[in-house]
């Protein structure tokens, strides 16, 4: 056992952990403010992934690529509570969450036929040329990452912590029947939270594709990945989900490196199993108060 | 609202019924019907478009010659959608519907294990496009199943051959936990002994994983001299990268999976010095012209990329090639029987298709031996082969 081996797992850990972290703030925003499980958030990310390609392949400089990519997939992911959501408003959470795996399914089978289901590569952010860390390498893209990462989630509380928007989500996110009382309108609240969701999304997507490639349906294993990170955070905090996510792409790491690669999958599988076993009940309790 | 869904059965029943009056009115003349099934939509697409094309393109040209012995031939392609028991159903109905003599594909290995039984059952000659040795063995038990694709044992054997000799005996795998990259590392572990390979590590990936760096890095911290990677894209392409990456200066093999440009086109850089078994369709133009496959080759290559395009003639098609040219000259041999065709399959022998030479029999339902594949490496983002 080696240090720099070690420091390798940890330098591709904290990058995993950072993809999934991000995956999860979207679950968390919406699950907190509407009580859904939101499917489609892997579709986000993917879409992200995906414009941005298309956008960057049309001549656009990077940083326009990245803001106008996140607008439109913020509009889309707006349009989806809109035309899916917002019609089904008085059904059951229950049905909602089904109605985001359709939407999930739809989103995939369109991007399918206008992408293609080959994979692209996409040109990282600045250089190839891995850096030199204590006898590991580091890409210059997981540096990005990890960086936006952070940047995302001090924005976002600053978003929940000083401004009224913020506010009013956090408050219909505590109680809606209370909000609603105040004058917090539900619908508007469902409506932003999904488009914030939908703006993470597309910036994890943006920041990911050049590391992991971009194809229609990369969205289905990071949005499991995202999900487990997200109720190993409770589905409420941002520390909580960042946290989580670390510790899952951490364990991914040091599983496949000291134990077995075969059971990668298996172990954010039982990191599931395990956080819905003893949540489960606190998860439960908390939908029958609201 | 009730009389708008009644309005859309209404539609419906009557586009449904149209098929059946229209197959009904034709039948003018003789004709040789081939039935052709392939995933041409759905996540085996890149596998079942091609196959699609070059049979749509070969119908075409054949009726163009004349038919055989001057009858006409049709041959009806239905889509599987990459999923078993809707092949199921469309050999069924090619065979109790449309009457085929015989049928070509699927593009995959499930779903021609799938429809084992209805062709047996039907007594339908078959000649699958997938890969998998099970679709054809034991023979005994697959009188009427053939198969074009050379098996993942040809495969192997070519990358241990070629590492023997660069004097390698030490060998690191990292294979992809599907279908494919698991049977292949099967077969990898049944021959290492034979070749004289140490495997001195095994480590797994999934088709979707993001990140190879720590299964590498373990690879790192042994002794290994090679590392063979079996999968198909993305994930070969993500491993190329990342060896990059963590400067690993290791050789890196790779299976026939990544033989289209799309790996290429993923890995960029990273994918030069990849070295990986393949048809001889990939490097047609740089074999040598007393080989019996190279005419061949390039004319299908060239007539391939005149109707779709630059760059986009595959092995894939290239196997559907040649079993609608098997099935061809069997019913050119025996007519419309399909018994006579399939004992005419069996017998065909020094038969230069895209995937090699075909010398079927009893004993061998795929015909093909070593030589088959070719090693090519990638050099400045293009195939060499490596001789």
């Amino acid at each position: 056992m080696e240090t720099s081996q070690l420091v390798q797992y940890i330098v591709s850990g904290v990058t995993m952990g950072s993809i999934y972290a991000i995956v999860g703030f979207g679950f968390t925003i919406i699950y907190s403010v509407t009580g859904i499980i939101n499917f489609a958030q892997g579709e986000f990310v993917m879409l992200g992934a995906m414009i941005s390609y298309s956008l960057l392949g049309l001549g656009l400089p990077l940083p326009a690529a990245f803001v106008l990519t996140v607008v439109l997939v913020t509009l889309i992911g707006a349009a989806f509570n809109l035309l899916a959501i917002r019609p089904a408003r008085n059904a059951s959470t229950i049905s909602l969450i089904i109605i985001t795996i359709g939407g999930a399914l739809f989103i995939r089978a369109v991007s399918g036929l206008v992408w293609g289901r080959d994979a692209v590569a996409l040109p990282p952010f600045t250089g190839n040329e891995s850096i030199s860390f204590l006898g590991a390498y580091i890409q210059p893209q997981s540096l990005w990452v990890i960086g936006l990462t952070l940047l995302l989630m001090v924005s976002l509380y600053l978003l929940m912590n000083r401004t009224l928007v913020g506010k009013a989500l956090k408050a219909a996110a505590l109680n809606r029947r209370a909000a609603a009382l105040v004058g917090i309108d539900a619908r508007t609240m469902s409506l932003i939270s999904f488009a914030l969701a939908a703006a993470t999304g597309a910036v994890c997507g943006i920041v990911i594709a050049p590391i992991s490639f971009a194809y229609y349906d990369m969205g289905v294993m990071l949005g499991l990945k995202g999900f487990v990170a997200a109720a190993m955070g409770g589905f409420t905090g941002i520390w909580g989900v960042f946290l989580g996510g670390l510790g899952l792409g951490l364990a991914e790491s040091l599983g496949a490196g000291y134990i077995s690669s075969a059971y990668k999958d298996a172990i954010a599988l039982v990191f599931l199993f395990a956080v819905l076993l003893i949540r489960s009940r606190s998860l439960v309790v908390e939908e029958e108060e609201t | 609202m009730k009389r708008l869904a009644s309005l859309i059965l209404a539609v419906a029943l009557v586009i449904g019924i149209m098929p059946l009056t229209a197959c009904c009115n034709g039948g003018a003349g003789e004709v040789y019907k081939i039935g052709a099934v392939f995933a041409v939509t759905g996540f085996n697409s890149p596998l079942g478009t091609p196959e699609k094309q070059t049979v749509e393109m070969l119908e075409a040209q054949i009726n163009a010659a004349g038919g055989i012995n001057g009858i006409p031939v049709d041959i009806i392609v239905y889509d599987t959608e990459s999923d078993e028991t809707k092949c199921v159903t469309a050999v069924k109905r090619l065979i109790e519907e449309d009457n085929v003599l015989a049928i070509v594909g699927p593009s995959s290995s499930g779903e021609s294990l799938a429809i084992l039984d209805t062709i047996t059952d039907d007594e339908i000659p078959l000649i699958s496009c997938a890969a998998s040795s099970m679709i054809v063995e034991p023979v005994a038990e697959r009188y009427w199943v053939f198969k074009t694709p050379q098996t993942d044992t040809l495969a192997v054997i070519e990358c241990y051959k070629y590492l023997q000799g660069q004097g390698i005996s030490k060998v690191a795998l990292i294979t992809d936990s599907g279908g494919f990259g698991s049977t292949g590392r099967d077969q990898l572990i049944a021959l290492a002994d034979t070749w004289d390979m140490e495997i001195v590590a095994d480590e797994k990936f999934g088709t979707q994983d993001t990140d190879m760096t720590s299964q590498l890095t373990a690879i790192g911290g042994t002794d290994a001299e090679a590392v063979i990677c079996w999968g198909t894209n993305p994930g070969p392409a993500v491993i190329a990268k990342n060896m990059r990456d963590l400067n690993m200066d290791l050789p890196l093999l790779n299976s026939h999976g990544i033989a289209n440009k799309t790996f290429i086109d993923l890995a960029g850089d990273a994918a030069n010095g990849v070295i990986f078994p393949a048809g001889k369709l990939l490097v047609a133009d740089q074999l040598s012209d007393t080989d019996p496959q190279k005419a061949l080759l390039v004319q299908y290559k060239a007539d391939f990329e005149a109707l779709y395009g630059e760059g986009t003639a595959n092995t894939f098609g290239g196997h559907a090639y040649d079993a609608v040219m098997m099935v061809v000259m069997a019913i050119k041999a025996a007519g419309a029987d399909s018994a006579g065709i399939r004992d005419a399959i069996e017998s065909i022998t020094d038969f230069a298709g895209t995937g090699g030479v075909f010398n079927m029999s009893a004993t061998d339902h795929n015909g093909l031996s070593e030589g088959a594949f070719v090693l090519i490496e990638i050099v400045d983002g293009e195939w060499t082969w490596l001789q």
